[in-house]
């Protein structure tokens, strides 16, 4: 992963290169119910290792709940998910984290009671030797290693364009810095999968380009991408792949020019005739 | 310039000096024992809120049984020297795992709760002991309480304000250097991330519940210890020491002083030991007095006195 080059953004708009690799993510008849409600029902669809894939559906389609039973948070109520090799179906998020699976969140999970440079390295945390007594004594061993975690957030913040942040306050920051600031976390782990939940939802027009400019260079620097988002243009310019929920059911899959003129995932989002 | 308090605030080391000064110089402004014994007192607490401080602080949990843990560790050492003449160290150490073992069998249960139920269960622990120390009359000789040994080490006797004193203030020193070192490591940016956000925590590979119950022992532990010399210094000691009202006292002095600020805790456990002593003037009024300092504190310093109180100073900056 090459995440330290270029750390000014730009902004281009340039496809990145299909790579249509092996299977990193392969979720298969997925259900979950909350009190006889089906959220997500019989979904099954594969994530190719190298790729942006992004789910989209209209509000209420299942797509965080589907978030939340990949990433663990949530358990399945039938069905396997298989994330790089083995069925990790409802482990808990932070052995899937050691996996190699990170998020963000679409309601902002920042940790308030800490700077932003903070945020990025408790990111690092499995990359850290986080027991008590080496912590308790300061071991030098520890020390060195955190003054390296602490360069390498400084410069996953540069990355995505945080660089005036880095000692503020997280509670001090602006929405669109911390949406940035949830990525650069997510990053700090070195995940094989990282999954982005809105990331530009709340966001004006120049900073959804920033986020798209991000999120492009991270899927170059061969981070595979799951990425649920409203806005179309950026779902159509940056996905390789793309797969429609209605109702918790897949509706459509597909390149963005198939699932776009699929009559069906129209007809989901301006609500046609059936 | 950074001014004293956020040094203290937000210096590692340089905050460490101010109190091993302030330690070192006290005693040439008080004038006779009395005023050493509200010293060592107040050194107890510190320890104690140090440690309750990076539960309820930093990590973000209630405990309302942490004086449960201080009152084991005194009766470890008071019924294991005095009863069994074992060596007061070993009684110490003895206590101390106790406690760690007892934390930690409660803890995977007990932190999977939040909020108020949280608190609840805590207190439960609290009450259990507080029972057990006054019902076990053959053991801890019941609500009256029992005499302790002084303590020896190495054939030396520890005796006298003057010695206790200096022991109470190198262990407070000890215990903040501690505390200050696990806040500023990985280990205690999970904690701190445990309290931020769980879910995000998890998410980045962090384990809270053992990050939760870590804390909790970390906590119970110094309570312990310091409940084993208390012990030993006062040389009585009664069930009281355990109960619900000094678990409330521990808690009030943490949130008092400043939470997540280590040396917010040594404030809050000093003031407020010292406040109930020069409300005295008071007399029948002392305890009201007390409570309306307490409610106005936080009403206008809803952080605490520390970071309040640096707040206020100008030229903010970080260390």
């Amino acid at each position: 992963m090459n995440m330290r080059t270029d750390p000014e953004l730009s902004l281009d708009a340039a496809p990145v290169a299909r790579r249509d690799g092996p299977p990193l993510l392969r979720v298969e008849h997925l259900s979950r119910e909350f009190g006889g409600v089906l959220a997500i029902g019989d979904l099954s669809f594969t994530v190719a290792a190298g790729d942006i894939h992004s789910i989209i559906g209209p509000n209420g389609a299942g797509k965080t709940t589907l978030f939340n039973l990949v990433t663990g948070v949530y358990k399945p109520s039938g069905g396997r998910v298989l994330f790089d090799g083995a069925d990790v179906s409802g482990q808990a998020p932070y052995r899937l984290a050691a996996r190699g699976m990170s998020r963000t969140f679409q309601n902002l999970q920042i940790f308030f009671n800490m700077t932003a440079l903070e945020n990025v390295m408790v990111g690092r945390h499995l990359h850290l030797n986080t027991r008590l007594l080496p912590a308790l004594f300061r071991f030098p061993s520890l020390v060195r290693k955190d003054s390296e975690a602490r360069d390498r957030a400084a410069a996953l913040m540069a990355e995505v364009g945080l660089s005036k942040y880095l000692d503020a306050d997280a509670a001090s920051m602006p929405y669109g810095a911390l949406k940035r600031l949830e990525i650069a976390r997510a990053l700090a782990a070195e995940p094989k999968l990282l999954l982005l939940d809105e990331p530009a939802a709340g966001l004006n027009a120049t900073e959804s380009r920033e986020i798209d400019a991000v999120i492009k260079k991270v899927a170059a620097g061969g981070v595979t991408i799951v990425l649920v988002e409203h806005d179309m243009k950026m779902v159509m310019g940056i996905s390789h792949k793309i797969t429609a929920l209605n109702h918790g059911r897949k509706l459509a899959e597909g390149t963005p020019a198939e699932v776009a003129a699929n009559p069906e995932v129209v007809a989901a989002y301006l609500g046609a005739a059936p | 310039m950074p001014s004293l308090f956020q040094t203290i605030l937000h210096g590692r080391l340089t905050g460490l000096l101010v109190l091993g000064a302030v330690i070192a110089v006290l005693p040439l402004f008080l004038p006779n024992n009395f005023y050493l014994d509200i010293a060592i007192l107040a050194g107890f607490n510190a320890v104690v809120c140090v440690g309750l401080n990076l539960l309820i602080g930093y990590a973000g949990q209630i405990s309302l049984g942490h004086a449960g843990f201080f009152g084991i560790g005194a009766y470890a050492s008071g019924v294991l020297a005095g009863n069994y003449g074992w060596p007061p160290v070993l009684a110490l150490l003895a206590g101390a795992v106790f406690v760690g073992l007892l934390a930690f069998a409660v803890a995977k249960p007990i932190l999977r709760l939040k909020g108020h139920y949280l608190a609840m269960a805590t207190l439960g622990i609290g009450i259990i002991v507080s029972i057990v120390l006054r019902t076990e009359s053959g053991l801890t000789g019941g609500p009256d309480g029992m005499t302790v040994e002084p303590f020896r080490i190495f054939g030396f006797e520890l005796y006298g304000e003057k010695t206790w004193y200096w022991v109470v203030g190198a262990l407070l020193v000890a215990v903040v250097w501690l505390s200050l070192n696990l806040i500023d490591s990985p280990m205690g940016r999970a904690l701190r991330a445990v309290h931020g956000s769980e879910v995000a925590a998890e998410v980045v590979g962090v384990d809270t519940a053992r990050f939760k119950a870590a804390v909790f022992v970390l906590s119970a532990v110094f309570a312990s210890v310091a409940g084993s010399l208390f012990a030993h210094y006062a040389g009585l000691i009664t069930p009281a020491k355990a109960d619900f009202f000094k678990s409330i006292e521990l808690v009030t002095m943490v949130v008092f002083g400043g939470m997540a600020s280590t040396f917010g805790a040594v404030v809050g456990a000093v003031v407020l030991t010292l406040l109930p002593q020069a409300l005295t003037v008071f007399q029948d009024y002392q305890q009201i007095v007390l409570g309306a300092i307490l409610m106005a504190t936080m009403v206008f310093m809803p952080k605490g006195l520390l970071p309040t109180l640096a707040a206020l100073l100008p030229a903010r900056r970080r260390a």
